[in-house]
């Protein structure tokens, strides 16, 4: 029943928002209760950012390296989030995720093989052992379609082209989510029992980012505005190797796989530079020679086990971010500002059967062969660790109602991101997500009375809110604030910060926040992506400004946030502690910390000594 | 610094719709994507184009540039001669929405009616094995990015009336990748003669020539599943075969499965965990 | 299954109207070329298969060489004189060719304009299409019975190319025979890369690993698959190579040349 009349209204028990790996997974999940289930995304089907993802979704199956545990997989993502990761979400991925990536399989999925006839698993930076079930440089492609299809099947309503704009929440907690569809701009509600929100990250508030237009951050905005809590804002993950030439192309995705496979950083004067920059502590880990780096490449190359170490270029994400960064500014760069990543020393035919995308993409883009000669790189904004809070096993957030999973919730990361957890977290926390959404949306009265009451003033005024940019006749345009907003982030909140541009920053985001409440958009209201900015800059200028207060909160450096004031990780200051933020009553944006959840003996051993 | 002219077609239903003129500066490496972006971001805020990863690996931005159907990310300024106009236009065969927008959700409908992936229920699944090279036919058509591209350019959707419904090649290569999945237990050959529309290709290969993930649609999945509706209907001696023999026609059932217990001589340390 | 329909896709704006199209490069060259090839090539066969014998007499066969279009010969007595010996064993070529995947191609672009080339415009009489779902062109789907039939004149042409060393007992190594075996390479290359054989030898299988028998038929079938990908290559140099044959044979057989061998 529309609360407001002449809306166009749809009820569904779960409306998932966002149709990713995390929100179809958590879909089908809910579905396969038995729930009427509505999945809204702002794109068409299968186009979101996990078609993207290329390297493929860690999971310890130990088909590849016997020594492969859940135990493992839980140390090496503890550790590479620099123990800020919430353990039980670290706990839960590691142990449910070869399940997961199991249960793709039975649904269609093809990944690459390994001799004996099982799924494939490749090295990754991090992960201690081949951990990355694959297909090729398209792992992303292969998950999306099967969980795609999969939701089809299901007889999931799928809503594609529709943008959410404002959850509505009332005592009940979240109610409804209004929107609009992109086609025709006709406004849209959707009443749920329970709502799923998984649209995942925020990389377009950067200038270089290997993200699509859709990552403006609307899952967290909306949940922040919604009355939830993000955590770890400040844990923006650079990935170290985007492309850097040509300028159409800057900041798009070299994946990890290339290292993974071998490719060996270089600086212009030819140094293999990662030596320089791999940490004391975790020395060991790593190949000590050129040579020894060599003998693993040839043993991977040939699918035979070895006893070297991994090479340097395999270490974590944020380490060789800085690394390469370092190189560019101290003047060892590439004439385009970045460095060298060579792959062309391995045999041709391997390379194009193990990257092929890559091979075209460099082909196609940049008129450059990476069988023959070395790729030049850069780091990008690729993913943020940060998200809305989420209660572990049913992906809760603090607003009854309201789930979160996949890129937009936080905790299950901490300080920094291995390669291919993302795909997993997608994996076994939208499942859960979907479970709690469904266990929520069923402990309600069945039918229509188990819907909560939706607000019609609210409603009325997110009409309101949805028509002003079309309706004002003068204003700022919507595309120099997002360029103005890029350049704020790329230049003061990037991968290096201090006090001062954090400071400088948000005095900016302000006035940028001034001038996105004055946008005015031209033409009409079909398919109109100056209209749809309008919305995402406001959602934008939202996480940029959570991003610079937790940046500016936290004066230590760890993983993925470097203070060049605050150099060293301090953790007897922020050991344990995440950044909170959450809308104050005056509506302004308040943060603050809280402390991790105290960690079980049984895990703690599992980490060692240290922690 | 060089200049594109791009003739861009704007446009909703229901008019006759026009070409609007720019020109665009020219960067190296630049493709019409990017110019249309700084149409975008410069002249024309409203105008109407889809497009996500940039990479040509989400299949969003298809748009017909000077009459043949490409990905406009992935199509450079610099294969372009550009003292001449650059002309964009959506995809054809589907209705406007708006500008170089179309409505494509009747590919969705149609791919919903194939039926899904489906193994056999006897097995579990920590039995089964397959090798590489018994899935590289499957993996190629797994590659595909769901552009549309080579349903806009058939024939067939694009300039036809037909008595039935034609599926396209797109879903053709996505039922070939599930005909050819070798433990799918499934038997779709009825259902593509029929509710497909299979009969309607005449493998002319122009959804081989547009296809950004050069799959060999044409060559590698619509023959394939041609001879294969041919073995099951067209096909007197192997119906007789069939008969002969007791075999249900269009049961799989019989078929050898990948797995462990009559797997293939590598499976030495099979099992092991 | 068979209640599962297939929606109707809703109407697009691709303007009508034969060769209607925004392209702007000379898509027609390809059609075009191979268009005017084909006829050519078709013609003189048809007439050198058909139309000559009846007309001109027998001027096939001449010291050992068969023109490959008559063979195996067939020339029974009660053959009255208007029927040419070749077409008792031509119909089968014939139709192996003009069901074969890639001959279809090619002439329903450039005989039927469906379409005349990819994105360009069709004539409004297409606008009701049933193409290969009915009579005539459903029994394209007898493709393969071609296939199996065609063996038959190419196990005599190997005949016919090694008998062309021996003709009447010695030894001889003419140019004729060179043409003949590099013709019948061509041809079998072209039977062999049949994109039906391919399926029947091995592609029409879901696993390739399973059995012993199973791996070997998948060894077949990449190989074939590697023939396959150059088709339409087989199919126009066979094409050619065919009728050069004829035509070598015809000039011997009428003195306009000498066939240049060295004899044992
Ligand atoms: C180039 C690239 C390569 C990567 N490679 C890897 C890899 O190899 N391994 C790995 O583990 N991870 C990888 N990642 C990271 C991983 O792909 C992403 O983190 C993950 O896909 C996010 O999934 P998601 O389900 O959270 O969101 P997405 O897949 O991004 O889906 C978001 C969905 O939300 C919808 N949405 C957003 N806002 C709204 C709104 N307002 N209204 C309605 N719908 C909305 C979108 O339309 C979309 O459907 C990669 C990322 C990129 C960019
Ligand atoms: S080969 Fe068949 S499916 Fe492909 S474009 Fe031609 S008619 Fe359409
Ligand atoms: S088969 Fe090729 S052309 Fe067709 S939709 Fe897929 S990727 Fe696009
Ligand atoms: S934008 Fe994704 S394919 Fe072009
Ligand atoms: S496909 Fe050409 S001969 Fe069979």
């Amino acid at each position: 029943m529309p609360p407001v009349t002449n809306l166009e209204t749809h009820s569904h028990d779960v409306v998932v928002i966002g149709a990713g790996g995390a929100g179809l997974r958590a879909a089908i999940e809910a579905k396969a209760a038995g729930l009427s289930v509505g999945l809204v995304c702002k794109s068409l089907l299968g186009k979101a950012h996990t078609v993207m993802a290329e390297g493929g979704v860690a999971a310890a199956l130990g088909n590849v390296a016997d020594a492969d545990s859940w135990q493992v997989h839980f140390r090496d993502t503890m550790a590479g989030g620099k123990y800020l990761n919430n353990a039980r979400m670290a706990q839960l991925h590691a142990m449910e995720a070869p399940a997961r990536v199991n249960e793709l399989e039975r649904w269609g999925a093809v990944f690459d093989r390994t001799p004996d006839g099982r799924i494939l698993q490749r090295p990754f930076g991090g992960h201690s052992h081949a951990r990355l079930a694959h297909v090729g440089d398209r792992t992303g492609l292969e998950m999306i379609r099967t969980l795609q299809d999969r939701a089809v099947a299901a007889g999931i309503d799928v809503y594609m082209e529709a943008t959410i704009t404002r959850l509505i929440t009332g005592r009940a907690g979240a109610t409804a989510a209004f929107g609009y569809w992109r086609a025709t701009g006709s406004p849209i509600l959707f009443r749920a029992k329970a709502i799923v929100l998984a649209t995942g990250g925020i990389g377009k508030a950067y200038e270089v980012t290997s993200n699509s237009w859709e990552y403006s951050g609307d899952g967290h905005a909306l949940a922040y505005e919604a009355g939830a809590e993000l955590i770890d804002m400040e844990f923006v993950q650079f990935h170290p190797t985007g492309m850097v030439w040509p300028p159409g192309v800057r900041g798009l995705l070299v994946t990890e796989a290339v290292r993974g496979e071998g490719g060996i950083l270089r600086n212009k004067d030819g140094e293999r530079f990662m030596w320089k920059y791999l940490p004391d502590e975790r020395r060991g880990e790593y190949a000590a020679t050129d040579e020894e780096a060599t003998r693993w490449v040839t043993a991977l190359s040939e699918g035979r086990r070895t006893d070297a170490r991994r090479p340097p270029e395999l270490s974590t994400r944020d380490n060789v971010a800085r690394a390469i960064y370092t190189e560019v500014k101290e003047g060892r760069g590439t004439p385009h500002g970045g460095v060298y990543l060579d792959i062309s020393y391995l045999p041709p035919e391997h390379v194009r059967r193990k990257l092929p995308s890559m091979y075209e993409q460099f082909k196609e883009l940049a008129d450059v062969d990476i069988t023959k000669g070395p790729m030049e790189v850069g780091p990008t904004t690729h993913y943020v660790m940060g998200g809305i809070r989420v209660e572990p096993d049913s992906g809760a957030t603090t607003v009854p109602g309201l789930f979160a999973a996949g890129e937009c919730a936080g905790g299950m990361h901490g300080a920094n991101r291995l390669g291919g957890n993302s795909l997993s977290d997608l994996l076994v926390f939208g499942a859960r997500a979907g479970a709690g959404a469904t266990s929520h949306a069923i402990n309600q009265p069945s039918g229509e009375a188990g819907f909560p009451h939706v607000d019609p003033v609210n409603v009325r005024e997110a009409t309101r809110e949805l028509a002003a940019p079309l309706e004002r006749v003068s204003g700022d345009d919507p595309y120099a604030i997002q360029r103005d907003l890029q350049a704020t982030m790329q230049s003061l909140v990037g991968i290096f910060r201090v006090q001062a541009d954090l400071d400088e920053a948000l005095t900016q985001l302000a006035a940028l926040r001034e001038r996105g409440q004055r946008v005015q958009v031209a033409g009409g209201r079909s398919f109109n992506p100056g209209w749809d900015l309008a919305f995402e800059l406001r959602n934008l200028i939202t996480v940029s400004e959570a991003i610079a207060r937790s940046a500016r909160q936290r004066t230590e450096s760890r993983g993925a946030h470097s203070r060049l004031d605050h150099p060293e990780t301090d953790d007897a200051r922020w050991g344990g502690l995440n950044s909170v933020v959450a809308r104050a009553e005056d509506g302004t944006m308040a943060v603050s910390t809280s402390s991790l959840p105290t960690v079980p003996d049984e895990l703690r051993a599992l980490l060692g000594t240290a922690h | 610094m060089d200049t594109a002219h791009l003739r861009v077609f704007r446009g909703e239903p229901n008019e006759p719709g026009r070409y609007e003129e720019f020109d665009v500066p020219v960067e190296e490496g630049m493709v019409v994507l990017d110019a249309l972006h700084w149409v975008q971001g410069h002249a024309a805020p409203d105008l109407a184009v889809r497009w996500n990863c940039k990479a040509a690996k989400c299949g969003s931005c298809s748009a017909e540039v000077d009459g043949r159907p490409r990905l406009t990310c992935k199509t450079r300024l610099s294969d372009f001669d550009l003292d001449q106009p650059i002309t964009v236009e959506p995809m054809r065969a589907f209705p406007l929405i708006r500008d170089l927008v179309t409505d494509v959700s009747w590919n969705y409908a149609v791919n919903a009616t194939i039926e899904p992936f489906k193994p056999p229920d006897d097995v579990p699944q920590s039995e089964w094995r397959w090798q590489q090279e018994d899935i590289e036919r499957v993996q190629e058509y797994r590659k595909c990015i769901e552009c549309f591209l080579c349903q806009d350019v058939c024939h067939v959707l694009r300039n036809h009336e037909t008595e039935r419904p034609f599926m396209g090649p797109r879903f053709l290569v996505r039922a070939a990748g599930l005909e050819m999945h070798p433990l799918d237990q499934a038997d779709r050959r009825e259902y593509l003669k029929d509710a497909g529309g299979i009969g309607y290709c005449n493998i002319t290969k122009c959804c081989t020539e547009v296809c950004p993930e050069h799959i060999k649609i044409t060559d590698n999945a619509i023959i394939p599943l041609k001879e294969r509706v041919a073995d099951e209907f067209y096909d007197p001696i192997q119906i007789v075969w069939r008969t002969l023999r007791g075999r249900r026609p269009g049961s799989a059932a019989g078929a050898e499965l990948p797995v462990l217990p009559t797997g293939p001589g590598g499976t030495s340390d099979g099992g092991s965990s | 299954m068979t209640t599962i329909r297939t929606p109707w896709k809703p109407p697009g704006t691709a303007r009508t109207g034969l060769f209607a199209t925004n392209r702007r490069d000379r898509w027609w060259i390809a059609p075009g070329v191979q268009g005017i090839l084909f006829t050519t090539l078709a013609g003189y066969l048809f007439f050198s298969g058909i139309v000559w014998t009846p007309l001109f007499g027998t001027a096939y066969e001449v010291d050992g060489y068969l023109s490959p279009l008559f063979s195996p010969l067939i020339a029974p007595g009660w053959l009255p004189a208007f029927i040419s010996p070749g077409l008792l064993i031509l119909w089968i070529p014939l139709g192996f060719r003009a069901t074969c995947y890639y001959y279809r191609k090619a002439y329903y672009r450039f005989y039927f304009a469906d379409p005349p080339g990819c994105a360009v415009g069709e004539p409004t009489i297409h606008k009701r299409y049933a193409m290969e779902s009915r009579l005539p062109f459903i029994l394209q789907n007898f493709h393969r019975f071609f296939l199996y039939l065609a063996f038959v004149p190419l196990f005599f042409l190997w005949v016919d190319a090694v008998g062309s060393l021996f003709p009447e007992g010695r030894v001889r190594l003419g140019l004729g025979s060179v043409i003949f075996f590099v013709n019948v390479v061509l041809l079998m290359g072209f039977s062999m890369s049949c994109n039906s054989l391919r399926h029947l030898a091995g592609g029409r299988l879901d696993c390739f690993s399973c059995t012993r028998r199973e791996r070997a038929q998948h060894s077949v079938w990449q190989r074939l698959t590697a023939l396959n990908r150059h088709h339409m290559a087989w199919a126009w140099v066979s094409f050619i190579s065919v009728s050069l044959a004829d035509v070598y044979v015809r000039l011997l057989a009428l003195g306009v040349i000498t066939d240049p061998a060295i004899r044992f």
